[in-house]
C-alpha cells in the first residue's frame, strides 16, 4: 500500500508538467484511496483555485451590489437638515408644554389657513395645552354637523371637546384649487412622515433665502428651498419676525416660532410620547436591577462548581488491588 | 440574631402556601405603590418646569372647575 502510493505520487508529479487537467482527471478516474490528492501540488492547486473563486465572487458581488446608486441627483434629494439639539427628544425629558402652547398658537394663526390637523381633537389638548374652559371655548367658535333629525335634515350645532380640529377646506380637490394645484398636507403625523422629522420640518420652514441663488431653476409658482426635494416647493415663506404675539411675551423670531410649530406637531404626531418615556424609565430601572440580581445569583449558586478543586490522585504501585 | 427573626418569618408568611402566596400579592402591590410614585417623583424633578401641571396654574382662571 505504502509502496504503490508512493509509486503514484511520484508519477502525479512527473505527469504534472504536462498540465494540471491531466492530474485533476486522474484524480476523478482513481477509485483508490485519497493518497494522490494529499499530494503538495494538486493541495496547492486546489488552494489557489478555492481562493481565486472566493476573492472573485467577492470581487463580482461587490461589483453589483456595492456601490451606492444615486438615482436622484443632490438637488432632487434636497439638502440633509443639520441635527438640532431638541431637548424633547431626549430619553427622560418630556415636551415643554409652554413651548406646545406657544406651538400651536403659531398653528392656529399661521398654518391653520392652509394646512389641517385633523387627527387631533380638542379633547386631546385639555391639559396638554389648553385649559378645558379654553378649549371648550375654542371648539365653540367652530360648527359641526349634527346627527340627522327627524326629518333627516342635517343642522349645524357649536363645537365640544370631542370634535376635532377642523380642516381649512372643505376636500383636497379644494386645497389643491386654492394652491395652485398644490396639497397642503396635513399636519397631525407630519413629523413622523417625514426623515428628518423635527429637524427637516424646522430647517425647511427657516431654509427659505431671500433669493434662489444663482442658477436655480425655480418653476413656475414654485419657490426656492434647497430642503424641500426638489427645491421647488409650492409653499411660500411663512414665518416671519414678530407675526405672532406670544401671551408669555416670548420674542416671536422665525426661529423661535419655527422651533415651537415643530415642538407641538411633534406632540401632535406622538401625543402619548411623555407617558412612553417615564414607563419606559421605569421599565429600564426594574430590568437592570433584576438583571444584576440574577448575575449575582448565578454566581452564588456556582461559586462552589468555579472553586472546587478536582485532584486526581493516581494508585501507587503499592496500594493497588489487581 | 437573624435567625429568630427569619424564623418568625418563616412561620407567619411562608409556612402555609395561603399566605405565601398572599404575602407574594401584597409585597408585589406595596412596591409597585411605592415604585410608581418614586419613580414619578424623580420623572417630576427631571422635568420641572416643562409639564403641564407646572405651567396649568398660568391659565387656569376658575380652580374648582378644572378637573
Ligand atoms: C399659504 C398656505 C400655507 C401656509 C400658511 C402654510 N403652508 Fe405648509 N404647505 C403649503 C403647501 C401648498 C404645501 C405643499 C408644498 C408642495 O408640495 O410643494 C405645504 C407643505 C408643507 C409641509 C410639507 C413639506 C414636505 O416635505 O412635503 C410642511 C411640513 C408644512 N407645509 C408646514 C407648514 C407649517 C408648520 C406652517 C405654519 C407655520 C405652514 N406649513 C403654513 C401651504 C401652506
Amino acid at each position: 500500500m505504502l509502496a504503490r502510493s508512493c509509486l503514484r505520487s511520484t508519477r502525479a508529479i512527473a505527469s504534472a508538467r504536462n498540465g494540471a487537467v491531466k492530474i485533476t482527471k486522474r484524480a476523478a478516474s482513481s477509485s483508490s484511496s485519497g493518497s494522490a490528492a494529499d499530494s503538495p501540488l494538486r493541495m496547492n492547486i486546489a488552494a489557489v483555485a478555492a481562493t481565486t473563486v472566493a476573492a472573485g465572487s467577492i470581487a463580482w458581488y461587490y461589483h453589483l451590489y456595492g456601490p451606492t446608486a444615486h438615482a436622484m441627483t443632490p438637488a432632487e434629494e434636497g439638502l440633509h437638515a443639520p441635527k438640532y439639539p431638541w431637548v424633547h427628544e431626549q430619553f427622560f425629558k418630556t415636551f415643554d408644554h409652554q413651548a406646545l402652547r406657544r406651538g400651536f398658537q403659531v398653528y392656529r394663526e399661521v398654518c391653520a389657513s392652509c394646512h389641517s390637523l385633523s387627527r387631533v381633537p380638542y379633547r386631546a389638548l385639555v391639559g396638554t395645552i389648553l385649559t378645558s374652559d379654553e378649549a371648550k371655548a375654542l371648539a365653540e367658535e367652530n360648527e359641526y354637523d349634527t346627527e340627522p333629525n327627524d326629518q333627516g335634515e342635517i343642522e349645524k350645532r357649536p363645537g365640544k371637546l370631542a370634535d376635532y380640529l377642523p380642516s381649512p377646506y372643505p376636500n383636497d380637490e379644494a386645497a389643491r384649487f386654492s394652491n395652485n394645484g398644490a396639497l397642503p398636507p396635513d399636519l397631525s403625523l407630519i413629523v413622523k412622515a417625514r426623515h428628518g422629522g423635527c429637524n427637516y420640518i424646522f430647517s425647511l420652514l427657516t431654509g427659505y433665502p431671500d433669493e434662489p441663488p444663482a442658477g436655480a431653476q425655480v418653476g413656475d409658482g414654485l419657490n426656492f428651498n434647497p430642503y424641500f426635494p426638489g427645491t421647488g416647493i409650492a409653499m411660500a415663506r411663512v414665518l416671519y419676525e414678530g407675526l405672532v404675539d406670544y401671551e408669555d411675551e416670548t420674542p416671536a423670531t422665525t426661529s423661535q416660532m419655527a422651533k415651537d410649530v415643530v415642538e407641538f406637531l411633534n406632540w401632535a404626531a406622538e401625543p402619548e410620547l411623555d407617558d412612553r418615556k417615564r414607563m419606559g424609565m421605569k421599565v429600564l430601572v426594574v430590568t437592570s436591577v433584576m438583571f444584576a440580581l440574577s448575575v449575582w445569583v448565578k454566581r452564588y449558586k456556582w461559586a462552589w462548581v468555579k472553586s472546587r478543586k478536582i485532584v486526581y490522585d493516581p494508585p501507587k504501585s503499592g496500594n493497588s488491588r489487581h | 440574631m437573624a435567625s429568630i427573626a427569619s424564623s418568625s418569618l418563616y412561620n407567619a408568611l411562608f409556612r402555609r402556601n395561603y399566605t405565601m402566596l398572599g404575602a407574594v400579592f401584597a409585597g408585589a402591590f406595596t412596591f409597585e405603590m411605592w415604585y410608581g410614585s418614586t419613580m414619578d417623583k424623580i420623572w417630576d424633578k427631571n422635568n420641572r418646569g416643562r409639564q403641564w401641571k407646572d405651567i396649568r396654574s398660568k391659565y387656569v382662571e376658575d380652580a374648582e372647575e378644572e378637573e
